[in-house]
């Protein structure tokens, strides 16, 4: 798009130039895939080719522990199948349900709250920056926090005048951990939400008003369906970001917790055993996981992740073609009077 | 004049501006004109109920966390909203270097710094590349980083785990920044992408009109004035490099090479008689307080940095 137009190059000459862009472009780009590729590609590849080994057995003539993981093919991801998958369906539906439950109603509230800062005159600075502060809270102090707060003779309890052990096994610790994960993230989806509300022209909604629609009508006719593209990016990033949830439940209520106990949690903690084996496997099936859940919410709804900068992208690239020889013509005239001058 | 600097200069500043115009108290147009038109008194009421709400939400757990901090170790299961006496015997406990907190500090400092150094100067070209250069399989890279971007971090953990196992590298800092690379660097190079993909291109190409190169006009005109960008993008990666647990926690089990988070959550209280929470809760304030400050101060730069992928 920023060919160099004031060199009136032409045919060949112009296809060298974009050859040479592509070869600058390759350059430029090249750190950063090779980075991408040693933390991410080089250990996806070596989880998948690990996840084939069992963890080494014990020698039954000498009582040692053998050297080498033996190789055992596909058994890690055919064992979740049988009998000893119990955990693993375990952290399975634990995973899906803290996401879908999580999601909905952070996506519910901070869509609310979206609503309400965009209504709100006095005083935006001051929302958006207490907003921000969840955000900003590592969550693990944020984890701690929450301990604190379902704490048996923490506030929570006071408050509500009961007498829940939140952080033991049980339903209240899936409570718990919702609650915790939803109040750090709504304001989230929240900001993601209020940005798509600032873009939409209030004289959409002045038409509206003048053909008599009401404020529900308003709401559910014209802020829904635009704010609709951010909204679906925020629920897809916030989806992803549920999916891999370790480290609220590992403080919040501790790890190998059979109510709480996540995918990235069963995995990490065979790792930390040493079991790298189904470790692996645990992981994979997460990604695999992770990545269907992404690929159907892109095709499904439409999520547009990088097609809204993608379009932009191509739009700019249709325009320039079609502005380049008005441009290359100016810009050159320019060039020449310079050059008179 | 392309498209995208046209669409650049319309769309984009107006969530800042009108965030600007109303934060500084002015009765603004555009958006906010509408709010005030049947302006019947119980409307302005709940709006302000409605605000109040949501900043409740979002600080009041925090206040908690505070309150809490400064409260005598023996009063800590009371639920006065101010504590009592102000104690900060709390905070000297947590500071004792006798527990390693601050060296944990400064581990969390040093991780998050480096990943977020490394994260930069290695995503700059290539954002500009994506951003300003026209190539094949731009597209797919695009799309592949913003894939990686999303992945669970616990797939790349273990089998880097395994690695450094194999190499010596358990409890180093490094073990700690290769893999936080993963999350890091695509975050950068998204979020510089659409710095750059704003600022007009006439710069450049004037720039080179003056006889720069392509690398030249880069450096000299390209990078200064993508300065509050390169800024915004060094404050979310930090963030989200300073609240990594993860990788922190599988990587190191030496207490003096824990960051922050993790130290934290170990904690199990200056003696054993004595309930940990008001220290833990003194930690945390003590982990979230550069955080906050950020936040207080760079709040418009973050909004805008954190939604510039999301709304466009």
């Amino acid at each position: 798009m920023s060919l160099t137009p004031w060199r009136r190059t032409s045919g060949p000459a112009a296809r060298s130039q974009l050859h040479g862009e592509g070869r600058m472009a390759a350059f430029l780009v090249s750190p950063t895939l090779l980075v991408l590729g040693l933390v991410i590609a080089y250990p996806v590849l070596s989880a998948v080719y690990s996840s084939l080994f069992s963890v080494p057995d014990i020698d039954p003539k000498t009582g040692f522990i053998e050297k080498g993981d033996p190789f055992v093919g596909l058994d890690n991801f055919t064992s979740i199948f049988s009998g000893a998958g119990d955990r693993f369906w375990n952290a399975f539906w634990n995973t899906s349900f803290l996401t879908v439950t999580s999601v909905i109603l952070e996506t519910v509230i901070g869509f609310a709250m979206a609503l309400i800062m965009h209504q709100g005159l006095r005083g935006r600075a001051w929302i958006r920056a207490s907003i921000l502060v969840p955000w900003a809270i590592p969550t693990a102090i944020s984890a701690l926090l929450w301990r604190w707060i379902f704490d048996s003779e923490g506030i929570a309890n006071s408050v509500l005048n009961t007498k829940v052990l939140w952080t033991t096994e049980g339903f209240q610790a899936q409570v718990a951990v919702i609650i915790a994960e939803v109040w750090k993230t709504a304001p989230f989806v929240g900001i993601l939400v209020l940005a798509g509300l600032q873009i939409i022209s209030s004289e959409v909604y002045e038409a509206a008003r003048v053909d008599g629609a009401g404020p529900v009508r308003r709401l559910w006719s014209i802020t829904l369906p635009l704010v609709k593209p951010a909204l679906l990016v925020a629920v897809l990033f916030r989806l992803l970001d549920a999916l891999r949830m370790f480290d609220l439940p590992y403080i919040l209520i501790g790890a190998g917790k059979q109510s709480v106990e996540t995918l990235s949690m069963l995995a990490q903690d065979e790792a930390s055993n040493v079991r790298f084996g189904p470790a692996s496997a645990y992981s994979v099936v997460l990604f695999l996981y992770v990545f269907l859940i992404a690929f159907a919410f892109i095709k499904l709804l439409g999520a547009d992740l990088l097609g809204a900068r993608d379009q932009s992208a191509r739009g700019t690239r249709g325009k320039g073609t079609g502005k380049r020889p008005r441009q290359g013509t100016g810009s050159g005239r320019n060039l020449q009077k310079e050059a008179t001058a | 004049m392309t498209g995208t600097t046209t669409t650049a200069a319309t769309e984009e500043p107006t969530p800042p501006g009108t965030g600007a115009a109303t934060g500084s108290g002015a009765p603004s147009g555009g958006p906010g004109a509408r709010a005030r038109v049947p302006g019947s008194a119980w409307r302005t009421t709940l709006r302000t109920a409605g605000v109040v709400a949501v900043a409740a939400w979002c600080l009041a757990p925090f206040y908690w966390m505070l309150v809490s901090s400064l409260r005598r170790p023996a009063d800590i299961f009371d639920v006065s909203l101010w504590p009592s006496p102000v104690s900060l015997t709390n905070y000297a406990n947590v500071l004792d270097p006798s527990l390693g907190f601050v060296r944990s500090l400064g581990n969390s400092f040093v991780v998050a710094g480096t990943t977020t150094v490394l994260a930069l100067i290695v995503g700059v070209t290539t954002a500009y590349a994506l951003a300003r250069l026209d190539f094949r399989f731009k597209r797919l890279v695009l799309t592949g980083i913003i894939a990686t971007s999303m992945f669970p971090v616990v797939s790349i953990t273990i089998p880097l785990l395994k690695l450094f196992v194999g190499i010596g590298w358990i409890n180093t800092y490094q073990a700690m920044i290769v893999p936080s690379m993963s999350f890091a660097l695509p975050l950068a190079v998204w979020n510089l992408t659409s710095f750059f993909r704003q600022m007009p291109t006439q710069l450049e190409e004037s720039a080179r009109v003056d006889g720069c190169t392509r690398g030249q006009a880069f450096r000299k005109v390209i990078l200064p004035l993508a300065a509050p960008g390169l800024f915004t993008t060094a404050i979310l990666t930090f963030v989200m490099a300073w609240n990594e647990f993860l990788i922190a926690v599988s990587m190191v089990n030496k207490e003096s090479m824990q960051t922050a988070p993790v130290a934290v959550s170990k904690f199990t209280g200056a003696s054993q008689f004595v309930a940990p929470h008001g220290s833990q809760m003194a930690a945390g304030i003590i982990v979230t307080v550069p955080l906050v400050i950020l936040v207080l101060f760079f709040q418009r730069r973050i909004v805008a940095g954190l939604t510039a992928g999301a709304v466009k």
